[in-house]
C-alpha cells in the first residue's frame, strides 16, 4: 500500500509559515462559510434537494449526456467526447492549432488540472496561460495548487510579492504586499493577453442538459474575459456536471457560492448555450470528460463522490487538510473530498488517502450535496488493499480473539507488561512490531481490571 | 468503438441492475417572506457588496460622474442618455475601441434581492457580452419591477437560450489570505440606478 501521504504530511507539518498560513486561512472562510449558511432559513432543505437531483444525475447519466449534447449541437457548438485525460488534452491541442494559435488563456478549472493540460500544452509547444489570480500566483511560482478554491491558501501576501517582483516581468516598480497592489498588477500583466487572446480554455460548473447550456462561476472578470474576448472556447467538462434542468440553478447557485467562498453570490456567473450570433465566441467546443468517471459511477457506495460541486468546504473544516495542506495529498483535488475521489479516479495509486482523515464527520455536515465521506471513506478502506503486516496483525488477533482462554491470558499479560505506564495512561513507544503503530499514535494502558472480571465481581 | 460509445457503454454498464433514486424534493424557498420588501433588500445587499446604488432616472448622469465616453447598447432608451458623456451605440465596436472607453450603460433582464445580484441576458437595453466587461465603470438601470425575492423567481425571467452574466457587485478576489479586494479584470465600479415601475 502506498505511503505516500504519511511521507509528505510529515514534511508539511514541519513547515511553520504554511501551517500559520492555512490555520488563518482555513478559519477565516470557515467562519464566512458558517455566517452565509447560517443565512438561509432552508438550507437544509436545499442541501436535500442538491443531493436528490445530483443522485438523480447518477442515475441517468447516459440519457441526460446525450441530451445536453443534442441541444449544445442544436445550439451551434461541437461536442467531443473523451475517455481519459490524454485524449481530452490532445483534442484541445488539435482545436488550439486549428484556430491558427500557439497559445490560449485559461480559467481556473479542476477538469484541466487533472487532465495536466498545462504540461500537455507546454509539451506539445503550445502556450497556456492561467488567469485566475491565484493560479497565476501557482503558475508563476511553479508550484502546484493546494486548495481547490484558494489555490495559493499556502501564501502569504509578503511571500505573493516576492514572487511577482521575482518572476512577473511586468511587476511595477516599489510594488507592496497590499492585496489590492497585488490585484491591480494582475490586473496590468493580464490585460493584453485577454484582449488579443484567439482561445480560451474552461471547465465548467454545470451542464444543463434541457437547454445544452454551460455554467461558469467565478469572481475576478478572467472568467468572463476568457469566455467573451476570443474567438474559439474549449470547455473541457466532467460528467458528472450535468443537471437536468435549468431551474436546478436555482438550488445549486444559493448552495455553492455560499459553500465556497462564503458570499451570498459570487460576482459574476456566464452562462452560454452554443454560439450567439455576433457576441463572444463563435467557434465553442465542449469536450465530455470520463477519464476514471464511469469507474467511480460504477461503485454504488462510492458512486456519490460524483455529486461533488468543487465548493471546498470540506477542505476548509477538516483538521487534517488544515495542519498538512493540499500538497500532502498528492492529487489535483486534496482535502476529505480527494481522499474519496483520487482513489477512485485513479484506482491502486492513492490508497492510503482513505485512512489521512479521523473520521470526524465535519466534512459530511457541511457538504452542500450531502456527499457522506465519512461512509465513503469506510468503504474505500474495507474494499482497498491491506499490508502483509497489518494482515498478520489482524489473523493474529482473530485468532486469539475466537478463543476466550487465549484471550484472557493475552489481557492478562498486556496488563502485566504495562504496569510501569498505568499512571500515565498511554505508552510512546512500543518496540517492533507495536513500533509501527506508535511512529504515528499513542498507545492506551490496558485497564488494571477488564469489564469481565469488574462483572463476574459485581454479580458476587 | 469510438470514445461516445464507448463512454455511453461504460455510463450503461455502471449503472445495470442500480435502484432509481427516490422522487427529488423541493421544499426550499421561493419567495419573501409577506413583508419583505424586494427593493430594499436589494440595496441592502448591492451596499454590501461596494456597489454605489442610485435613483430615479435623472441620478443616471451622476452615476456616470466624469465619465467623457460612455459606450450603450444601440437600443438603450434615449432618456437614459443623461449628463455630459458622449454616448458611443456599440455597433460591432472592436476590443480596441471597446478599451477606449470610460463606461457602460445598459438595462438589465432581472434583478435577485436575497442575493444581491443583477441579471444579463442580451436581450433589450443590455447588448453584447463585451460592452459590459471591459469599460472600468458598469452603470445599469433596474426597474423596480424587475426586482424579484429568490433566485426561483428570476430564472423563468431569463432566456437560457441567449448569453447570461449574472453580476453580484463589483469584480473582486478573495485570493491573498481571503481577504476581499474589489477590482480585478472586470468592471471595477459597479453603479445601480433603480428607477420607479
Amino acid at each position: 500500500m502506498s505511503a505516500a501521504f504519511p511521507k509528505a504530511a510529515k514534511v508539511a507539518l514541519g513547515m511553520p509559515q504554511l501551517r500559520s498560513n492555512l490555520a488563518h486561512a482555513t478559519g477565516t472562510i470557515r467562519d464566512k462559510r458558517a455566517k452565509a449558511a447560517g443565512e438561509l432559513d432552508d438550507w437544509q432543505r436545499l442541501r436535500d434537494t442538491a443531493a436528490a437531483v445530483k443522485a438523480d444525475v447518477q442515475h441517468r447519466m447516459p440519457e441526460l449526456a446525450v441530451t445536453f449534447e443534442r441541444n449544445a449541437i442544436a445550439a451551434g457548438a461541437t461536442v467531443h467526447w473523451a475517455r481519459d485525460a490524454a485524449e481530452a488534452n490532445a483534442i484541445a491541442a488539435r482545436i488550439t492549432r486549428e484556430a491558427g494559435a500557439e497559445e490560449v488563456v485559461k480559467i481556473k478549472s479542476m477538469a484541466t488540472q487533472e487532465t495536466g493540460l498545462n504540461e500537455y500544452f507546454a509539451a506539445e509547444g503550445l502556450a497556456a496561460w492561467e488567469t485566475d489570480l491565484a493560479e497565476l500566483i501557482v503558475q508563476l511560482a511553479e508550484d502546484e495548487p493546494s486548495h481547490i478554491l484558494v489555490p495559493a491558501i499556502h501564501y502569504n501576501r509578503t511571500e505573493i510579492r516576492d514572487i511577482f517582483k521575482g518572476r512577473m516581468p511586468d511587476a511595477p516598480e516599489g510594488l507592496t504586499d497590499d492585496p489590492a497592489a497585488l490585484a491591480e498588477a494582475a490586473r496590468l500583466h493580464l490585460r493584453r493577453r485577454f484582449l488579443s487572446a484567439k482561445v480560451a480554455v474552461s471547465g465548467a460548473n454545470f451542464a444543463v442538459a434541457e437547454t445544452g447550456s454551460l455554467v461558469v462561476v467565478e469572481s475576478e472578470g478572467n472568467g468572463r474575459m476568457c469566455l467573451t474576448m476570443p474567438e474559439t472556447l474549449i470547455s473541457i467538462v466532467g460528467i458528472e456536471k450535468l443537471l437536468p434542468c435549468f431551474e436546478d440553478l436555482e438550488v445549486f447557485m444559493q448552495l455553492l457560492p455560499r459553500s465556497s467562498t462564503g458570499e451570498r453570490m459570487n460576482p459574476y456567473t456566464s452562462v452560454w448555450t452554443g454560439v450567439a450570433a455576433g457576441d463572444g465566441p463563435q467557434n465553442v467546443h465542449i469536450i465530455l470528460l470520463d477519464n476514471g468517471r464511469t469507474d467511480v459511477l460504477a461503485d454504488e457506495v462510492g458512486r456519490q463522490a460524483l455529486s461533488c460541486i468543487r465548493c471546498s468546504a470540506c477542505l476548509n473544516v477538516c483538521p487534517v487538510y488544515e495542519r498538512t495542506g493540499g500538497h500532502a495529498y498528492g492529487h489535483v483535488y486534496p482535502g476529505p473530498i480527494g481522499a474519496i475521489l483520487a482513489p477512485q479516479l485513479e484506482p491502486g495509486r492513492h490508497d492510503d488517502l482513505p485512512y489521512a482523515s479521523s473520521l470526524c464527520g465535519a466534512c459530511y455536515e457541511v457538504c452542500p450535496v450531502k456527499i457522506d465521506i465519512p461512509e465513503v471513506l469506510v468503504h474505500l478502506r474495507q474494499t482497498g488493499p491491506h499490508g502483509v503486516g497489518e494482515k498478520a496483525a489482524m489473523s493474529a488477533a482473530e485468532a486469539v480473539m475466537a478463543r476466550p482462554r487465549l484471550w484472557r491470558a493475552a489481557l492478562g499479560a498486556a496488563r502485566f507488561f504495562s504496569r510501569p505506564w498505568r499512571r500515565r495512561g498511554f505508552m510512546r513507544r512500543l518496540p517492533w512490531p507495536g513500533s509501527k503503530w506508535t511512529a504515528s499514535r499513542d498507545m492506551p494502558v490496558p485497564p488494571g481490571e477488564s469489564f469481565r472480571d469488574w462483572w463476574k465481581e459485581r454479580e458476587r | 468503438m469510438n470514445a461516445r460509445e464507448e463512454i455511453l457503454d461504460r455510463m450503461r454498464r455502471a449503472l445495470d441492475g442500480a435502484q432509481a433514486p427516490p422522487r427529488t424534493p423541493r421544499e426550499y424557498r421561493r419567495s419573501l417572506d409577506p413583508g419583505t420588501d424586494a427593493v430594499d433588500l436589494l440595496i441592502d445587499r448591492l451596499l454590501d457588496y461596494k456597489a454605489r446604488v442610485h435613483h430615479g432616472t435623472e441620478a443616471i448622469a451622476a452615476a456616470l460622474g466624469d465619465a467623457g465616453r460612455v459606450v450603450v447598447p444601440a437600443d438603450l432608451p434615449a432618456e437614459w442618455r443623461l449628463g455630459g458623456a458622449r454616448f458611443i451605440e456599440d455597433e460591432a465596436l472592436t476590443t480596441a475601441e471597446l478599451d477606449e472607453m470610460d463606461a457602460v450603460l445598459t438595462g438589465c433582464a432581472a434583478a435577485v434581492a436575497v442575493s444581491g445580484t443583477i441579471m444579463l441576458d442580451a436581450g433589450a437595453t443590455q447588448g453584447r457580452r463585451a460592452i459590459t466587461l471591459v469599460p472600468d465603470q458598469h452603470v445599469v438601470v433596474v426597474r423596480r419591477d424587475q426586482v424579484t425575492g429568490h433566485l426561483a423567481e428570476a430564472l423563468p425571467r431569463l432566456d437560457p437560450s441567449r448569453p447570461q452574466t449574472w453580476i453580484s457587485g463589483p469584480s473582486a478576489t478573495s485570493d491573498i489570505e481571503l481577504q476581499r479586494v474589489e477590482g480585478v479584470h472586470g468592471p471595477r465600479r459597479l453603479d445601480v440606478v433603480i428607477l420607479p415601475e
